[in-house]
């Protein structure tokens, strides 16, 4: 990689959403320039460009990450998943469902990031206490709801048997 | 059945969610789009020189440079509201007066080679001295921004309502205070964005941006642009990401693009980021308040004095500087105070400039105001509470007109507050702070009463002119919105909406309020709330901004709904020969109220205006598309006195918080946060509640942490989100909502915007509630944020933070 200059293109194939894809970028493409421009999957949002907002969270291995602090290069031969592979066969995913019934959203530029942060979460087999889910939620920026909706929606699924009250 | 309050989940989110919203960086609605990136004044105050571009422009992939004078040529100065000859251009030209400003555009066929070249371009500056506080740009010593202008105050205005010299003259006690509010932004997490195109063959311009308004800007931007307002298409996408104000400063840049487009000959695409963003986006002010205070003993408030100075940053830029005069109908809060004085001051500083913001003049009106009731109280020595409600305006006193000509339209303030100290338990908690005093502990409970006002009046802006320089031009009043409910050959029924929302879900509300009208599933109706100056039912006032949808958008949507449902019932009367009176229409059909088994349906009403016309009763137009505009008689023009009534509805908020402070950190608690609101008539609780947690976490963002900060030189700290500190989940407290409802008797629906009040509330409540627990060491907050170095040296008394 050292020997390579800014215009020299790289190979890149991964899968993305299950799906194997090809491409190809200059070293210095970020993996969220990617996966809207060359892969037009615009569900995943760029907000701030130096991993504080979260907009641009996707699961990379399972793993969620800033897709604009990671080159698209880095994500060779790994497996991507965004937004817009979280419904199967067409049945929205459980948290896609909730944030709709608690108001987990507003503008909903925020959301993509963070329901795969949330899909993170649940995947773990851990039920997270409400405090967890706040300090998971601390990697994203929302300007719209004061997060209480969201905090509801992802109590909803990831911990469907808790009490809410008394835990904080 | 009724869909108005029904907590209906909101037909956005199904897209939203799946990565289906459309916002504007997902756009390509053209082909051969080049891209730009900006460079940007390193300097605060300076003069340009000169600027090399000859080695950015040989990059491979770039197209070109454009720069300030290039720019300058082909358009005019933004026009403003003010007397004052500000030149403000899009872009630098000559000097540079803010870190961040504009300097040169570069365009090339992707981002990554046009911020290439930018770092090839080379400008020499002559650096010039800063000003970058409000006190020094009111001294006549300060160095002049505007060479033009002669000095850095843009506009000054005094007003006197009422006796105000009899009311100072009988007070038993004039209470004297000084305030600073920061500069703060709403920082949507979806930054500007904008794609221009120019077409030499028609002489005009189109240009997609997420800018929601208020269209008064259209007339502004088609000024700059020098073309006829046809000429000027603003189409905005299906998505916004958030602007609470904010956006509607990405005006400058639409222009910009559109000359950039002109010059070279290609459409550009430009999507902020967030450096820009923070930097040179736009903000509110920061603002100076002296107010001064004419009380009797037993607390009664009989007139006040405020003078205050808003910063609006490196230039005046529309439609600033509205924001001093946003909450003057409502200078006097939720109180009967008769006598006012109000001296109003713009100034430039080498800081960037400001525009509409949630809460717009609020949250820096109401510091210094309900600061003055803690502060009145203590000097009285009276429970705060005694001093607020004997000012409180009484529920028999509405419609109430405030003494610069506020029409408070309903409300019940007095059940509001009485709610909000039910729910706490005020005396026992009185008993608690006693105790934990003792043991060192400083709990503190802080209140605040909030008139909130929705739905501005486009006549409240020009009380920056006199009354003589109001006379000289047409006046203007009104808050027009407009709406058209349409309904397709097959019965399809489709909506199209000027509000531009940016998340608030005015698609969902609309759906109910024409699903009531018209009996039908509001699952049924389609929603378009993309904004198209040349195809969208809009007018000047159109837009996203003052919570106007709840008092107007939804009214014109109502009236267009009624216009729709009056013609259905027409049709369907000459069908049944009944007269329309007779008729109702509910569940996809038109019956006869007395006679439920007779009736036509609905399909078959509107199938007849299509296709069948001849069949129509004599005057019936063929179709089914009816547009409505509505405004509001109230928002009149201000008269030669300066009396205007600014909004259209006003609503109530009383918040009660409880907070401790660590004495040993300076560290700020939230224990409790109770608010009360009033909003009138609620249309749907879901986004209501939604609105008032999101407005509330805005108002906690600048009283806790938020400030756009620039050192001496004027030279801007807070670039990043690692240095402008939004709240994230874990700084939320836990927050009790709770209603009443006094529906405005003016409104169709009786409905009142809301959304921002806690924005309003939140940094003075917070303000209260500090200053409360630390009474025993004699600390009273006076500025903001809240952050622990500033209590920390508030309480030892050391004057580590400047203001």
């Amino acid at each position: 990689m050292s020997n390579l200059s800014v215009q020299d293109k790289v190979k890149i194939s991964f899968s993305i959403n299950g799906r194997e894809i090809e491409g190809e970028a200059e070293p210095r493409k970020l993996l969220s320039d990617f996966i809207r421009e060359d892969l037009g999957l615009t569900g995943t949002h760029v907000g701030c460009e130096h991993g504080v907002c979260g907009s641009c969270t996707v699961l990379y291995n399972g793993k969620a990450v800033r897709s604009c602090l990671m080159f698209a290069a880095q994500a060779d031969g790994s497996e991507i998943q965004t937004v817009e592979g979280l419904a199967v066969n067409g049945q929205e995913h459980p948290l896609q469902t909730s944030f709709t019934e608690c108001h987990g959203l507003q503008c909903g530029f925020c959301t993509p990031g963070i329901l795969m942060s949330s899909v993170e979460m649940l995947n773990s087999g851990e039920e997270p206490t409400t405090q967890e889910i706040k300090e998971m939620l601390s990697g994203h920026l929302c300007r719209c709801t004061g997060y209480k909706g969201i905090i509801e929606a992802i109590e909803k699924v990831c911990k469907p048997n808790a009490c809410k009250e008394g835990e904080n | 059945m009724s869909y108005i309050g029904k907590p209906l989940k909101r037909v956005e989110d199904a897209r939203l969610v799946s990565g289906e919203g459309t916002y504007m960086d997902d756009l390509s609605p053209l082909p051969n789009i080049h891209h730009a990136a900006i460079l940007r004044s390193p300097h605060a105050h300076a003069k340009i020189i000169q600027i090399h571009t000859e080695e950015a422009e040989k990059l491979p992939g770039v197209i070109g440079v454009v720069t300030g004078e290039q720019v300058a040529a082909l358009t005019r100065p933004f026009p403003v509201g003010v007397r004052v000859p500000v030149k403000y251009y899009p872009i630098a030209v000559e000097k540079v007066r803010f870190v961040g400003e504009a300097v040169a555009v570069v365009i090339a066929k992707n981002r990554y080679i046009a911020e290439d070249a930018l770092s090839l371009i080379k400008v020499e500056y002559k650096a010039l001295d800063p000003v970058v506080h409000i006190e020094d740009a009111l001294s006549e010593e300060s160095t002049v921004l505007h060479e033009e202008v002669g000095s850095n105050i843009v506009n000054h205005r005094f007003f006197n309502y009422g006796n105000v010299e009899d009311a100072f003259k009988n007070a038993d006690r004039v209470i004297r205070k000084k305030f600073h509010f920061p500069k703060v932004s709403a920082t949507p997490v979806e930054n500007y964005g904008v794609i221009a195109n120019y077409t030499k063959s028609e002489d005009a311009y189109t240009i997609w941006a997420n800018f929601h308004g208020p269209f008064t800007l259209h007339s502004v931007m088609t000024a700059a642009l020098k073309v006829p307002s046809n000429r000027l298409r603003i189409i905005t996408p299906k998505d916004i990401g958030g602007s609470y104000g904010i956006k509607s400063g990405v005006f400058p840049y639409m222009v910009l693009m559109g000359v950039v487009s002109r010059i070279l000959g290609v459409p550009v695409k430009w999507t902020e980021d967030r450096q820009e963003h923070l930097s040179a986006s736009s903000s509110g002010t920061d603002r100076v308040s002296w107010i001064e205070a004419a009380v009797k003993k037993d607390g009664t408030i009989l007139g006040l004095k405020m003078k205050y100075a808003d910063n609006v940053g490196g230039y005046i830029r529309a439609p600033e500087p509205a924001s001093l005069y946003r909450t003057h109908s409502n200078a006097t809060g939720a109180y009967r105070i008769k006598n006012l004085e109000v001296e109003a001051i713009a100034v430039v500083t080498n800081k960037s400039p400001t525009g509409l913001i949630r809460g717009y003049g609020g949250p820096q009106h109401y510091f210094p105001l309900e600061r003055m009731m803690q502060i009145i109280s203590e000097d009285l020595g009276l429970d705060v509470i005694e001093v607020i409600k004997k000012n409180l305006l009484t529920k028999e006193e509405f419609p109430y007109q405030t003494a610069t000509g506020g029409i408070y339209d309903s409300g019940d303030y007095h059940k509001a507050l009485n709610l909000a100290l039910e729910s706490i338990d005020y005396e026992g908690f009185k008993q608690k702070q006693k105790e934990a005093w003792k043991n060192g502990k400083y709990l503190g409970l802080g209140f605040a009463c909030i008139v909130e006002p929705s739905g501005s009046n486009m006549g409240y802006i020009t009380l920056a002119l006199t009354p003589e320089e109001r006379a000289k031009s047409l006046p203007k009043s009104g808050c027009s919105e407009g709406a058209t409910v349409s309904i397709d050959p097959q019965g399809g029924i489709t909506v199209r909406i000027s509000t531009v929302p940016t998340g608030q879900g005015h698609e969902t509300v609309t759906a109910q309020i024409v699903a009531d009208a018209l009996g039908v599933d509001p699952a049924s109706i389609r929603v378009i709330a993309e904004m198209d100056t040349v195809t969208s039912p809009w007018s000047v006032a159109s837009g996203s901004y003052s919570s106007r949808f709840a008092p107007i958008g939804s009214s014109a949507v109502y009236q267009a709904a009624q216009k729709v449902k009056n013609k259905l019932l027409e049709i369907a009367a000459s069908q049944l020969n009944v007269p329309a009176e007779e008729l109702v229409i509910s569940d996809g059909k038109v019956s006869v109220k007395n006679d439920p088994e007779k009736g036509v349906s609905l399909k078959r009403a509107v199938g007849l205006a299509h296709w069948n016309p001849e069949g129509l009763p004599n005057g019936i137009e063929p179709g089914i598309h009816e547009t409505a505009f509505y405004t509001l008689p109230v928002a009149k023009s201000p008269n030669e006195k300066d009396i205007v009534n600014g909004s259209v509805t006003y609503g109530f908020v009383f918040d009660a918080v409880q907070v401790e402070v660590d004495i040993e950190t300076g560290e700020v608690k939230i224990i409790d946060y109770t608010t009360i609101h009033d909003a009138g008539k609620l249309l749907n609780p879901n986004i209501v509640e939604g609105q008032i947690m999101g407005g509330l976490a805005h108002g906690l963002g600048a009283a806790m942490y938020e400030e756009l900060a620039y050192d001496e030189r004027g030279q801007f700290l807070t670039g990043s989100f690692m240095d402008y500190l939004c709240p994230t989940a874990t700084e939320i407290p836990k927050v009790t909502i709770k209603h009443i409802e006094s529906p405005s008797p003016i409104t169709p629906l009786g409905a009142k915007g809301l959304g921002e009040g806690n924005t309003m509330s939140a940094p003075v409540v917070l303000a209260n509630a500090v200053t409360d627990a630390l009474k025993p060491l004699h600390v009273s907050i006076d500025q903001l944020p809240l952050s622990p170095d500033r209590i920390w040296s508030k309480i030892h008394n050391k004057n580590t933070v400047k203001m």
